[in-house]
């Protein structure tokens, strides 16, 4: 895209402009064309059911159409498996493609095989925008909203304002991607976002690796937003070579004189180990600021915190020493390709003899479903992106959030734990 | 029709109208439906009636994607939901749904107040109280699904999206 425009663009506009034929800025009503849509087996059953409704037997691009099976992985009722099966066969007649059970979370999975920068990816998942981390416009609509990009490989947006979110500065010790978006979501609120593009720019953000990228886009939703948007730069290109995807890089930058709405400063150096606490994600403290809270459960893993970067922070703190006796510690790798690079390196080793269990890939205990779900009263701190009363089970449980350095040190001592002195 | 106001508080988010704990009922709507915002207010399938309204503050429909929000409002007979302001997913969700998702004051309405709505003059009228709520008509994109009975109905109706 051009740098000579009169008026600039942001990422949001660029990338929209290019998908729907013609120049659209914040406010506009654009048709867009979707390069990847998927399902994960919460929501396809019922995109199914509205594709059918709707009268299309086949689908716009079966390819680049992919269902989950990430939520209840492996299912642990009939009704779901029957639900898998469904899905299944529906992927089977028209030749959209499955992502099978214990092959991880959807977001996780297509940030390494799928998207790309600059694209437009369509999830029936709210954390969809996870993908933003790659600098595609990713997000979250619900089942009917994908039933029509499947069938008809377009959707409607209303093109966003954009907030510039702008961190500057080291990031001290113990204090990673997740403190940076739960600190801005404390600052602008969970409703701070709501309709607008966020766009994460300033030198914290450029020394910053695709793990704590991926944990603040995922995050953008939990502030309200459509997107929380990356430019594509020199780790995108090689986390995307790494990943075997070299050809997919391209360059993604908003233009020098691009129109936001406002800008939001975070400075770096200040900011401490976060902790949203119950049951709202925007109630934010300080680890010095929470107090003594014993913990039941420590929940590693999702698609905010689940990837090999993350593991290898907590696994660190972790060798040597055991889970606190009292506390049950679990471990969902965000992907097949993170247990097994985690499997490789001795890091789940790590895990397992401190006590900690690790379970397949997926979303874990994270939608209360299964593999950890909260009884009455109990604590679990989690590395998740969610809050919510009775999100991993009990509506009279208590759910803290926290990076995954907080969740190590809250493993070895048993209460919320300030991670700098492990490091 | 006129409908009686449930008035719920700010930030109730897609987990609170129907728990992740039912997924398994997500291919039984009917079933599903009995749990709408059963951690906060126990009953509520069987209290409201048919025509009734939710009423509530900030940010509501907050969090996951899962239309089954949508779904079960609509599915146990709510008109339309009044809030403060709505999440964008569950507003979306709404309309595609055909459920009006009204964005207006709602601090003068109270708990069993009886309302009426008119869709077109953008106006609540509150009976109990003998006051008129004005609303901003909805974006014209909301209009159009709204009008051709939801999302599903337009693309039935068009075979495409003819919404610009």
């Amino acid at each position: 895209m051009g740098m000579n425009r009169i008026l600039g663009m942001t990422l949001a506009e660029q990338i929209l402009s290019e998908h729907s034929g013609r120049e659209v800025r914040a406010g506009e009503i654009a048709i867009v064309n979707v390069d990847l849509a998927y399902t994960q087996d919460g929501t396809g059953p019922l995109a199914v059911r509205k594709i059918l409704e709707m009268g299309f037997g086949k689908v716009y691009h079966p390819q680049k159409t992919i269902f989950f099976f990430d939520h209840a992985s492996p299912s642990p009722r009939i009704e779901l498996s029957n639900d898998h099966a469904f899905l299944r066969d529906f992927a089977q007649k028209t030749g959209i493609q499955v992502s099978e059970v214990g092959l991880g979370i959807s977001h996780q999975v297509v940030a390494e095989s799928y998207v790309r920068p600059g694209d437009v990816v369509i999830g029936a998942d709210s954390h969809t925008c996870t993908g933003g981390a790659l600098g595609a416009f990713a997000t979250g609509v619900g089942s009917t909203d994908v039933a029509v990009a499947i069938a008809l490989g377009k959707i409607w947006l209303r093109v966003p304002e954009t907030i510039r979110v702008v961190a500057e500065g080291k990031l001290p010790l113990g204090v990673y991607g997740k403190d940076i978006i739960l600190h801005l979501i404390g600052k602008i609120s969970a409703a701070g976002g709501t309709y607008k593009a966020l766009e994460f720019l300033g030198d914290t953000i450029e020394n910053l690796n695709m793990a704590g990228r991926m944990t603040i886009a995922n995050m953008a939703v939990e502030a309200g937003a459509k997107v929380g948007l990356f430019r594509s730069d020199e780790i995108t290109r090689q986390w995307l070579e790494c990943m075997g995807r070299s050809e997919d890089f391209k360059r993604w930058a908003p233009d020098p004189n691009a129109v936001y709405e406002q800008t939001v400063k975070i400075s770096a150096q200040e900011l401490k180990p976060t902790i949203a606490c119950p049951h709202q994600v925007d109630n934010i403290k300080t680890i010095e600021e929470v107090g003594e809270v014993k913990v039941d459960q420590v929940f590693l893993g999702t698609s905010c915190n689940g990837r090999l970067e993350d593991l290898h922070v907590a696994a660190q703190m972790l060798k040597g020493k055991k889970v606190y006796p009292k506390t049950r510690m679990i471990v969902t790798p965000g992907s097949r390709q993170v247990y097994k690079e985690a499997l490789k390196d001795g890091t789940l080793e790590i895990f397992i003899e401190s006590g900690a269990l690790i379970t397949p890939p997926g979303c874990g205990g994270c939608v209360g479903l299964h593999e950890g779900v909260l009884g009455d009263g109990e604590v679990c701190l989690a590395t998740q992106p969610r809050n919510f009363k009775g999100r991993m089970g009990s509506p009279k449980s208590f759910i803290y959030l926290g990076s995954l350095a907080v969740a190590g040190a809250t493993a070895i001592e048993g209460k919320i734990a300030d991670p700098r002195k492990y490091l | 029709m006129k409908g009686k106001a449930w008035k719920f508080g700010d930030a109730i988010s897609t987990d609170h109208i129907i728990p992740g704990r039912y997924f398994y009922l997500r291919s039984n709507l009917p079933e599903l439906s009995k749990h709408i915002l059963e951690y906060e207010r126990p009953g509520f399938s069987e209290m409201v009636s048919s025509g009734d309204f939710i009423v509530a503050g900030k940010n509501f429909g907050l969090g996951s994607s899962r239309e089954h929000a949508a779904l079960v409002i609509k599915l146990n007979g709510i008109q339309a939901v009044l809030a403060k302001s709505f999440a964008r997913i569950f507003y979306r969700n709404c309309f595609n749904n055909g459920l009006p998702a009204i964005i207006c004051d709602t601090d003068r309405i109270k708990e069993g107040d009886e309302l009426e709505l008119f869709l077109d003059e953008g106006k609540i009228i509150n009976h109990t109280k003998n006051e008129t709520i004005s609303f901003s008509p909805f974006p014209p994109v909301m209009k159009r699904i709204l009008s051709d009975g939801g999302l599903v109905e337009h693309i039935k109706k068009y075979k495409d999206l003819k919404l610009v």
